[in-house]
């Protein structure tokens, strides 16, 4: 408190304040985000570099590694794509029921993942609506992986599309329009004009989207059924393992699914500096 | 590396993909039995390959149990379950998954195993706790989980509340009365078993942890370095550990044979070794007389000849307004 004070007080005037502030942004970075991460791999290694690679190659939490890999590239590249579509709607058309579009896309955002699984597991559940259909023809959704991903699809629905919509909105529709008169078509119009222009933010929109599937647990726990080797994903892997009083196979697992979240942040970080 | 994931993400794809002449077993399990069943399987797949002919597969769902009962409900294809609430299986019973009287499917009231309530106390056992009265004393902090969300601290409770009944001249007020004492004493009730060890082993809160005894056991060992040692108090409550077929979905599944046979299974000699090792009760004569040295006498209660079954228990105490909450608001 003292220090916005002092800054309100005295604007530019010291230069011990912006180092004060810095300071702290670095300090509690250290300390919130830095320290319990390298916590994670500190405690995945205590029984040494052997034990580590053992819990990583567990053959249950490869497999959990791997459906949670296999979740991610189905949910994201669909996100995407309806990310771009409700974007490119809502910015450069006036329909009715427009405003309760962007509403309901939010809607994630303010709903708690667990509710999201007790709704699909209300709906399509065997006791639920479409239950009695779905078990006539045999088609299984639910503890299976169409329903972790129908789950996971719904948690990281607004992602592209909140980080695309304000950019769309911003930059207007001139370019595209001057794309039209120079006579280009649909797909050219999109693929030349409309995705250069929000690249980057889809890039970010893709990444917030791809770290919350993989690290989605509240809504997949409720779908899942956590059939070992089947259904349970990596943060599911982790629970269990840490309630087993296994504290090194569910950080080791952790340490995975940190790696995966680090993988993702440096392509970004890649692909930004090449801009 | 790279073919290993190819092949699980394909296998992830397509499905469950029967193979031939492989029989598959789904067990639907409570949250902290996975390494039990990590050592249980191996061996019955063994016992079944032998005896068949055929391979089984046998895959594992954990999770509280009341939690799976309500996944089972919703279509997670259970063949068989294997819990720690007997209430958890009356669920599926009376939902028709489970036939109504699971009990008699099986020896022993359909636990092939069981447990009691007991204590854990800091090394060398500096306040003496050796029976529930020490619990009610005022110097003594017991930690359990929440007797509303957590199975495990529903024993607690009720293994209290009978030891208090069986007192000479126990009256409904004084068992009330003795329970309540040892509620004051509470430090943190914890929502599960697993965290409740976590704030006695971890966080050192506490003089007693209560929990089953073969959690108590188990930690005891897993924390040798602490010292702490497992006490069986001279009575406690009976904990079934419950299984059962779930017919709806083994009839289905054409698995209601192997699936009979896996809790079968459980039963024999084998099996109740592996049950020994992991410190759990037996009832096979021969495995419980060998393993008599790791398991004190106890004078066990039943929950039906004390309380007249889980339905009155579910009605007179644990319901909203009942004997538990007065005790919790007592507090």
């Amino acid at each position: 408190m003292s220090s916005v004070t002092a800054l309100t007080h005295a604007p530019g005037q010291s230069r011990a304040v912006p180092r004060l502030l810095i300071g702290l942004a670095f300090f509690l970075t250290a300390i919130f985000v830095v320290a319990p991460m390298a916590f994670i791999f500190w405690r995945a290694m205590a029984e040494g570099w052997g034990a580590y690679v053992g819990n990583i190659l567990d053959p249950l939490t490869l497999h959990a590694t791997a459906l949670t890999v296999l979740v991610a590239v189905i949910v994201v590249p669909i996100n995407i794509a309806f990310g771009i579509a409700a974007a490119w709607a809502i910015a450069r058309f006036r329909f009715p029921g427009r405003k309760l579009l962007v509403t309901m896309i939010e809607i994630p955002f303010s709903i708690s993942p667990i509710i999201a699984g007790i709704c699909y597991l209300l709906l399509y559940g065997r006791q639920g609506l479409l239950g009695p259909l779905l078990a006539d023809a045999n088609l299984k959704v639910m503890f299976a992986l169409p329903g972790i991903v129908l789950v996971t699809m719904f948690v990281t629905a607004p992602f592209v599309a909140r980080e695309v919509l304000p950019l769309m909105q911003a930059q207007g529709s001139e370019q595209e329009e001057a794309a039209v008169t120079l006579g280009a078509r649909g797909w050219q119009i999109f693929s030349r004009v409309t995705l250069p222009n929000i690249r980057w933010a889809l890039l970010y929109g893709a990444v917030l989207c791809t770290a919350r599937a993989v690290g989605e647990f509240g809504g997949v726990s409720v779908v899942s059924g956590s059939i070992r080797g089947q259904t349970n994903t990596l943060p599911l892997q982790i629970e269990l393992m840490f309630n087993d009083l296994n504290t090194t196979g569910a950080f080791a697992a952790a340490s995975t699914l940190t790696v995966i979240a680090l993988v993702v942040l440096v392509v970004k970080a890649a692909l930004e500096s090449r801009r | 590396m790279i073919p290993k994931l190819r092949i699980a993400a394909l296998a992830l794809l397509l499905g469950t993909t029967p193979a031939l002449a492989q029989d598959k077993v789904l067990n639907v399990s409570y949250d902290i039995a996975r390494e039990l069943f990590e050592a249980l399987n191996p061996e019955f797949q063994t016992y079944w390959k032998d005896k068949t002919g055929r391979d089984v597969t046998i895959d594992q769902s954990h999770a509280g149990s009341s939690k799976q009962a309500r996944a089972i409900l919703e279509g997670l294809p259970a063949d068989v379950v294997t819990f720690n609430q007997e209430t958890d299986v009356d669920v599926l019973a009376k939902n028709g998954f489970v036939a109504e009287n699971w009990r008699e499917a099986f020896p022993n009231g359909a636990s092939p195993y069981y447990s009691l309530p007991a204590f854990l106390v800091r090394k060398d056992n500096p306040k003496g706790i050796k029976d529930w009265n020490d619990l009610a004393r005022a110097d003594v902090k017991s930690v359990f989980p929440n007797p509303k969300t957590s199975g495990n601290g529903r024993y607690t409770y009720l293994a209290a509340y009978a030891y208090a009944l069986q007192q000479p001249g126990a009256t409904q007020d004084s068992a009330k009365e003795f329970v309540s004492a040892i509620f004051a004493n509470v430090p943190v009730f914890d929502t599960g078993g697993r965290a409740a060890t976590q704030t006695f082993a971890e966080r050192n809160i506490g003089d007693v942890l209560i929990t089953f005894e073969a959690e108590t056991q188990a930690i005891a060992q897993q924390y040798a370095d602490q010292g702490l040692i497992s006490i069986t108090p001279p009575t406690s409550l009976f904990a079934a550990f419950p299984v059962a077929v779930v017919s709806e979905n083994a009839e289905r599944n054409g698995t209601t044979e192997v699936s009979t046979e896996y809790l079968n299974w459980l039963y024999s000699p084998q099996a109740q070794e592996t049950l020994a090792a992991n410190h759990f009760r037996t009832t096979d004569k021969d495995v419980s007389a060998k393993h008599a040295a790791d398991f004190p006498e106890v004078k066990l209660l039943n929950v039906d000849d004390v309380f007249g079954g889980w339905d009155k228990i579910q009605s007179e105490h644990l319901a909203d307004g009942g004997i538990l909450d007065t005790v919790f608001v007592n507090r």
